[in-house]
Formats: structure tokens, sequence, C-alpha cells
């Protein structure tokens, strides 16, 4: 044993540096834990585009199908519920889609690409429910509108465009998912126009 | 023979010693009520809950495909599978029914008041991991309520500003509730959860232990040392970690008397459980909710969905705020109140016995309000639910606001020296 008097500074100094080291080894270790919860490189393949067939839909016929898991809609819309989309803007958080739920090409007072048919991912903007279509029974919920959407979890309601009412936990409009029309009765959803 | 054996682990690891202080020479106040056995019976319902759980693992499968099957699997075809698996979802609601009586009683009588504040703490956490817990579990038979019930509470944490998007992708692991979601909350059910909830428990004991139990008159019974004539203090021998600083009034050792009386409480308790488990399992879709028994489908949520009956309190708070943030911000904040009780209740006395009528009343309008929520949040959405929902949100919060600026100069009623009989 040596009877040197201790250095205190070096002393801390070795301290501060082991600890330094030693944790950023730890932060080290845990990057493949926390990493490994990523969605895995299969499930980032699944999101391959859907095709939609349209050509026997009715006015107010809604069409599901499945598109990276979620839900997505495609509704053919009747005259009078086009009609009625301009009647109650005053009581939307977002009338005129000017957050960027939607692609540009849907950014209109129909949020569609063809006015008859809705595309939507069927998603509550709030906490993720797949809202209720409801063609004729809306009033119940809003009034004054005929038809439009509503969440069943925490009372959310949108219009026939996905524009969120005011008043509701939804924060923000039904996302719509990119898409064109591969021919009249074609719907390609996932994919925009001239994209490969 | 059995002395020598004793004497050689005593020579080894201290069991004898730890045998008196936490049970046969463990001083607890003689005025327990009934309200003391929700301790004790948490600690069965966790014991069930693992061997039960230990045992359904043995042939649940945790996968998108297959889950929905095996769970079926067990209840038809494995002998008792039924049994076991009943013992472990009515377990569930036990275990919060008899906690959140543990938590009342720690409220009726503030427990929570110093020196037991870290004892208060952990409790907290471990009701947190417990819903945490009960919350994975609930996705693990992968039916309607399973998936969408996770569904929407794993969006609470979408609405956490700038990171809330990528934090809940990272959470699911895939793009919507998938088998990757379902497998890494089996990990966490089965293993990581229980492993925390135990230390948890442990830690809780050892707090306990520390400073003693509170009781019912909320007066202690560790006297200043030399202030109590020898023949005022009880005829029994506590070990002396006890006596070494203070004078012990008022004290029954835990062992043998107050095991005798838990276990009156037990044999209670588990008449209830029994009948629950073979008369009626699903409690009117209570304890296992109707759209539980159609397998998960991602494309449609059931017509009205409500989370298991625990939650729904904090359930109908997240329903009651019209704005999405501010929602998840109320909800998460209705549980941190409770933990902060200990600094927001400024009082120096302790129980409901000798305090206020205002605090009376402020607590019973809190208990009326949570079992109101409770009840509002197993209901559809309507308007007059919703403002309901926000007027008793509202009375929920007041307890704790009122109880800081009252508490502070509170005309209570005299505290007696000693616990009363």
């Amino acid at each position: 044993m040596s009877n040197a008097p201790v250095d205190k500074g070096r002393r801390r100094f070795l301290t501060v540096a082991t600890g330094v080291v030693g944790g950023a080894g730890a932060v080290g270790v845990a990057v493949p834990f926390i990493a490994s919860w990523n969605p895995s490189a299969r499930a980032k393949n699944a999101g391959a585009p859907v095709e939609v067939n349209i050509a026997k839909a009715e006015p107010g016929q809604m069409i599901r199908v499945k598109w990276r898991g979620k839900p997505v809609w495609v509704v053919r819309r009747s005259t009078e519920m086009l009609d009625g989309l301009k009647t109650h803007e005053d009581r939307l958080r977002d009338p005129n889609s000017e957050e960027p739920q939607q692609p540009s090409y849907a950014a209109n007072e129909y949020r569609s690409i063809k006015k008859e048919f809705f595309v939507a991912v069927g998603i509550c903007t709030h906490l993720g429910c797949s809202p209720s279509y409801l063609p004729k029974e809306m009033e119940e919920h809003v009034e004054g509108v005929e038809s439009g959407f509503f969440c069943p979890c925490h009372g959310s309601t949108y219009d026939i465009a996905g524009r969120v009412f005011q008043g509701v936990p939804a924060p923000l409009n039904l996302v719509v998912p990119p898409h064109y029309y591969v021919d009249d009765n074609t719907i390609l959803v996932g994919e925009d126009k001239g994209q490969a | 023979m059995a002395n020598k054996f004793v004497e050689w682990i005593d020579a080894r690891i201290p069991m004898t010693k730890t045998w008196n202080i936490h049970l046969a020479q463990y001083p607890a106040p003689k005025n327990f009520n009934f309200w003391y056995l929700f301790g004790v019976l948490a600690m069965l319902v966790l014991v069930n809950q693992i061997l039960t759980g230990v045992w359904l693992t043995m042939n649940y499968v945790p996968s998108s495909e297959g889950a929905f099957a095996s769970v079926e699997y067990i209840m038809r075809d494995i002998d008792y599978g039924w049994l076991l698996r009943y013992m472990h979802s009515t377990g569930a609601s036990a275990f919060f029914i008899v906690v959140y009586l543990h938590m009342f009683r720690g409220m009726l009588y503030g427990s929570y008041q110093k020196p037991r504040e870290l004892l208060w703490l952990f409790g907290m956490f471990i009701f947190l991991v417990l819903m945490a817990e009960a919350f994975m579990g609930y996705l693990l038979p992968w039916g309607q309520m399973s998936y969408w019930g996770a569904q929407v509470i794993i969006s609470l944490f979408g609405a956490i500003p700038v990171i809330g998007d990528d934090l809940t992708l990272w959470i699911r692991g895939d793009y919507v509730i998938s088998g990757a979601t379902l497998n890494r909350f089996f990990a966490l059910h089965v293993i990581a959860l229980p492993l925390v909830l135990v230390i948890l428990v442990f830690l809780h004991i050892i707090a306990l232990h520390e400073v003693g139990s509170n009781n019912p008159d909320g007066v202690p019974i560790k006297k200043p040392k030399g202030s109590v004539p020898d023949e005022e203090k009880p005829k029994f021998k506590f070990h002396e970690r006890f006596t070494k600083k203070y004078d012990i009034v008022d004290a029954i050792p835990f062992y043998p008397y107050y095991i005798v009386k838990d276990l009156v409480g037990i044999g209670i308790f588990l008449f209830l459980f029994c009948y629950v488990i073979f008369f009626m399992p699903e409690m009117g879709g209570f304890f296992l909710e109707p759209p539980n028994f159609a397998p998960a489908n991602p494309l449609k949520t059931p017509q009205h969905i409500a989370p298991v009956w625990y939650f729904t309190p904090f359930y109908a708070i997240l329903r009651a705020v019209p704005d999405k943030l501010f929602g998840v911000i109320l909800m998460f904040a209705s549980i941190v109140l409770l933990a902060l009780l200990p600094w927001l209740d400024r009082g120096r006395v302790r129980s409901i016995r000798y305090r206020s009528i205002l605090h009376k009343l402020n607590l019973a309008v809190f208990s009326v309000s949570f079992l109101v929520l409770g009840y509002l949040g197993t209901q559809p959405a309507t308007p007059t639910s919703t403002m309901f929902a926000q007027i008793f949100t509202f009375l929920y919060f007041a307890f704790f606001v009122l109880l800081f600026f009252y508490s502070k100069r509170e005309k209570t009623k005299p505290v007696p020296e000693r616990v009363t009989s």
C-alpha cells in the first residue's frame, strides 16, 4: 500500500470519465432493444396498393376494402348527399380542407377526385375506431344533416365528405388516401397517378 | 433434529429473524377493521393470477392467427381449461375491486400522510403496472374488444404533440394493431410486468413494515421511549427492532392474530370469487364483454365499445373533453393527482373519524363521482351522458383542489391519545 496523498481531482476525473463511458455503453446497448420495436421489414412491405371495382356501386352504397391493414371506404354519393354538403359548413372544424388530411387533388369542396365517389381511410382521427356509415340516420347525431359518419367510441361526427363537426373529440377530417382512377370502373387505392 | 436444522439455516440466512420481524413479532395496531383485509386479498389474487397465468400460457398461442382459436381450445378441449381461464379473467376484475377498496381505505384513514408517502407512491406504481398488465392481457384473446380497445388506448399516445404518431407506430410495431403488437404485449404481460409487479409489491411491504401500519383512528402506536408505564404495554413480545426506539402500545403480533382474522376474510372472499367463477364468469358483460366472443376484425368497430369496467372512470374523463390532447392530459392527471395526495392533503389529522364535515362531504362527493364516471364510461356517448361526465369530472378534480385549500386550516375534532377499540 502506498501512502501517497490522494489526488482528489484526478480521482474525480476518473470517476466521471468511467461514468460517462459506461453511460454511453448503456445507451448503445439500449438501441437494439428499442429499435426492435419498430415495424419489421415484412410489415413495411405489406403496403401494396389495392384495386377497387366500382362498376356495381349503387348511389348511397359503401364498399369496404383493406389497405395496409386499415379499412378504406369507397362511398358512391347520391346527388342529395352532395347537395347537402354546403348546408352545414359553418358547423365544421375545417370545411375547406386546409389541414393536410388529403392529397392535393382531393383538397376540394367534395374531398374527392370525382365528386360522386368519396374515398377515405375509415379510421376516426380521434382514437382510431372505425366510424359507422349512416346514409340516412345521421339526424340522430347532427341536426339537419342526413348522411355522414358517426364514431361509436367517443361520439365524433363527420359529414359525407369526411369533414369533422365542431364540438366532438376528433380534431381532424378523415384521411383521404392516395388513389387514382385506372379506368372508369376501377380505383387504385394506395398510389398517386403516374407513380409506379 | 428440527431445531438443529433451523439453526443450520439461521447461521446461513436470517430465516427466523425475518419471520419474527415481519410476522411473529411484528406489531400491528389492535383496532384494524374490515377495511384492512384488502391488502392481503390483493396478494392472494396476485398469486392466483400468476399461477393460473402460467398454466394458461401452456396452451395459449400468441399469434394473430392462433390466439382466438387457442383460447376457445382452452375453454373447450383442455381438462379444466375453462376453470383456469375463468379464474384468471375473474381474478383480473377481483384484483381491481380489492385494490380500489384498498386505496379507498388509505383515503378514509389518511394512510398516505407522513411518514407513509413512499408507501403510497409504491402503491400507486403498483396500480399503474396493474393497469398496464390488465390492458395488455385483454388484447391476448384477440377478440373484437381486445382489438379495438387496444387501438383506442394506443392511439391515446398519438395525442402527444410532435412525437405522437411515431410513438404509436413504435408501440404497435406495425401500421395497425397486428400480430407484432399481440406478441410484444404477450411478452410484457407474462414476463416483464409481473416481475416489476412482484418487485413493487415487495417494496410496498418493506416500506409498510419500516413505518408501521396506520389504523382506523390514524393515531400512532409508537410512543416516545420510556413514556409508557409497563402495565399499559401489550403483553406480547415484539421484535427489538420495533421496541428499541419506541414504546409500542395497542398492538398485537401479526402472526398468529391477524393471519387468523385474514383467513376468515379470505374465506368470505373465496366464497364470492367462486360464485362468480361458477355462476356468472362474464358478470353480465362487465368482466368479459360480449363483442370479445367474436374474433378481431380490423375493418369493423363494434357498435358500442367500452373498456372493461375497471378502466371506465378514467375513460369517461377522457371522453368528457371535446379535445383530443386535453382529454388525454386530464385522464392521466386524474391518476397523477391521486399519487400526489400526500402533498395535496396538508392536514395533520389522518382519520376521517376526526376530520371536518367538509372533508367528509368532499370525500363522499369524490367517491360518488368516481362511481358515476365508472357507470358513464360503460354507456354509449350521447350529449346528455357527455354533459354528466363533464359535471362529475369537474367534481372529481374539485376534490383535490378543495382538499389542498381547506386542509391547511381544517376544523378537526380532538384526536385521542390512544386508539379506540
